[in-house]
């Protein structure tokens, strides 16, 4: 049983980081659907710096880098130039996906490091909660963190609310000085960031091997999760943690024997976001809490 | 700091211009990316660009390529004029071969052509029935269509597989994962040119397009449902003043999109494949969201764009062979060539000035 939990922690940790990032490009008013790209990018970085470098931790870093770098030429096109966000987001994870392919094709067969578990002394001696909670590895501590690091900076910190303002109104913000376009760039860097971040994960802590397209959607259900979650961090970890019972899930049916075709046990996480999108929309159907300003151009003139 | 102005007229000569550009710079930068990789640049972009057009047969060849895309590309020009961005069209394709396919296998011992005209129908409806899913929940629900359509893709992919390595496995198959084989009345048989003979796997299946591309333009541009779509796409306000219905035209492009992906699957798996297996679509759903960009959203550039794109991805083929250049590049030059052609639009919608700050 702990062994379960724990295991679901982790599934759900890459979909909670790139969700987390994506949250907060979203907020700013950019809506950007390149997330499985971006994750794609951190995983391939991710894999290669621990291949050549031996440490995982190197690993972390350059798959941070790799989510910002490529979200750059995302926001270079959407937020300089303008492009349609939904396209460009599209362009940007069939380029990633085909990119990573390229570039992980060395790979191939090779095995990477995996991140060290780090235990909190005292803390990992309680019993049960110890084990599931205090000794993991350190992107579970950090994607944690981030959660209220983003809940309390939306709510309390100046940066948070001009982000925030910025998504919202962008002509307001802009009208009392604020740049509405550097505001962006950061925050989709950010998210670009936390993308690639959750991409190094899978192959530092889940699987160390790379497979091209490895994600299999997961950028797609973290961006679903962000509407699930209603914009919200905390939501966001309910989110996820189904999502990883869910994906889990697949495995204990396979354990026990039960009788049903592996295929459709594949199929609960992307049925499952469709029912929660569903479910979702229904329950908000006249309360709409995502940024009012998400997906529009800022011209910048006035 | 750059200005952007909206221009009230929109050159048409631009709307030709753009995808040229495009084109060329994505050439320009894949040069560039191939050098990096040290790869001989001339060689490489000959065998992308130049090489499959070398014989008759990979001339014909580009065409078999090019028919699934511009079939569902001409499907996408619907959604996309309507701004409704379904991208799960490789889900619908599935779906239309795998609902053919399980109805062809039901009359094994058919000849005539009844059935291959059923099947399209039954791909239609196939594929119009996995969009409609997004279609409703959309109307319904107001739940984005992107997401839902995307997921249903997994969901197809894993739903064939478990069909033809469940209930429609071929008993004689050795252990793979294929259905039996389609019966004679299901097959789209190869053109046998008069003088020339077969050339590549040229099939029947590709004057479909033939039909398609003309009634799709006059649909869309001679038309009041046409009209309808274009002014919902440009202005849901506007369109919403005019009376119109934003739920009909919502559901009625994703069936039509989602039929037409069907269909196009349809012909992939009863032209080259004469059978089902898991994987019956290479990406073609995906790569038609470039085409259809690239076309413009004009059916007759669809048709062009069809051929391009195709082109680059038999090209890729060849220099995945004779260079060892893995094939995935075709999928860096599609999103580049994305992002050149959405800069354009920029550039045609707005006037841009550079202004010095004060």
């Amino acid at each position: 049983m702990e062994n379960l939990l724990i295991t679901i922690l982790l599934t759900s940790i890459p979909i909670l980081l790139a969700g987390l990032g994506e949250l907060v490009t979203e907020k700013s008013g950019v809506l950007n659907l390149g997330v499985e790209g971006m994750m794609l990018c951190g995983a391939v970085a991710a894999l290669g710096s621990v291949l050549i470098f031996g440490n995982p931790y190197i690993g972390i870093l350059f798959g941070a880098v790799a989510g910002i770098l490529i979200s750059t030429v995302f926001s270079f096109f959407t937020i300089t130039l303008m492009t349609n966000q939904v396209a460009t987001g599209l362009g940007l994870t069939i380029f990633a996906t085909a990119l990573t392919g390229l570039i992980g094709e060395p790979f191939v067969g090779k095995t990477a490091a995996s991140l060290p578990k780090l235990e909190i002394i005292f803390l990992s001696d309680i019993p049960y909660l110890g084990k599931i909670l205090f000794s993991n590895d350190i992107l579970v501590y950090f994607a944690i963190f981030l959660i209220f690091f983003i809940h309390f900076g939306f709510q309390n910190t100046k940066l948070g609310i001009i982000i925030r303002a910025v998504g919202d109104n962008h002509d307001s913000a802009h009208s009392i000085g604020y740049s509405v376009k550097l505001v962006r760039w950061i925050s989709t860097s950010f998210g670009g960031m936390c993308a690639g971040m959750g991409g190094a994960y899978i192959p530092l802590a889940l699987t160390p091997h790379w497979s091209e397209g490895m994600t299999a959607g997961k950028g797609w259900i973290a961006l679903a999760l962000v509407v699930f979650a209603s914009w919200m961090p905390i939501r966001l970890l309910i989110g996820a943690l189904i999502f990883g019972g869910i994906t889990i899930l697949q495995f204990v049916a396979q354990a026990r024997g039960w009788d049903v075709p592996s295929q459709f046990l594949n199929m609960l996480p992307y049925l499952a976001t469709i029912l929660a999108l569903a479910l979702i929309s229904f329950k908000l159907k006249h309360n709409n809490y995502a940024p009012a300003c998400l997906g529009k151009h800022f011209l910048g003139n006035k | 700091m750059i200005e952007f102005t909206p221009r009230k007229i929109q050159s048409s000569f631009w709307t030709i211009l753009s995808p040229i550009i495009s084109i060329t710079m994505t050439i320009l930068i894949g040069s560039l990316i191939f050098k990096i990789l040290s790869y001989p640049v001339i060689e490489s972009l000959y065998q992308v660009f130049v090489s499959p057009f070398s014989r008759p047969d990979r001339i014909a060849d580009i065409f078999v390529k090019a028919c699934p895309l511009i079939i569902i590309g001409l499907g996408l020009i619907f959604c996309f004029k309507a701004n409704i961005w379904n991208i799960g069209a490789e889900g619908q394709f599935i779906l239309g071969a795998l609902c053919a396919g399980s109805f062809a296998l039901l009359f094994p011992e058919t000849k005539t052509y009844t059935l291959l005209f059923s099947m399209f129908l039954i791909g239609f409806v196939g594929g119009a029935i996995w969009a409609s899913i997004p279609a409703i929940l959309k109307v319904r629900l107001n739940v984005n269509e992107i997401l839902v359509s995307l997921m249903l893709v997994y969901v197809a992919m894993l739903f064939i597989d478990f069909v033809v390595r469940g209930p429609l496995r071929d008993p004689m198959s050795f252990g793979f994962p294929l259905s039996k084989v389609y019966p004679d009345g299901a097959i789209i048989s190869k053109v046998d040119f008069p003088f020339i003979g077969f050339l590549g796997q040229f099939h029947y299946g590709i004057f479909i397009t033939l039909i398609l591309c003309p009634l799709i333009w006059f649909f869309i541009n001679k038309t009041l449902p046409g009209f309808q779509i274009k002014i919902f796409g440009s202005s849901a306000r506007a369109s919403e003043f005019a009376g119109f219905n934003k739920n009909k035209i919502t559901i009625y492009v994703l069936l039509v999109s989602g039929g037409l992906s069907g269909v196009a699957g349809v012909i992939e798996v009863s032209a080259n494949m004469g059978r089902l297996q898991p994987e019956v679509s290479f990406g073609y759903g995906f790569t038609a969201i470039i085409v259809a960009f690239l076309g413009r959203l004009n059916p007759y550039g669809v048709v062009i764009a069809g051929i391009i794109i195709a082109t680059a991805k038999l090209g890729a083929d060849n220099a995945q062979m004779v260079l060892g250049i893995p094939k995935v590049v075709t999928g860096i030059f599609e999103g580049m060539l994305l992002f050149f052609l959405l800069a354009g639009e920029t550039i045609q919608k707005y006037k841009i000035s550079i202004r010095k700050d004060n």
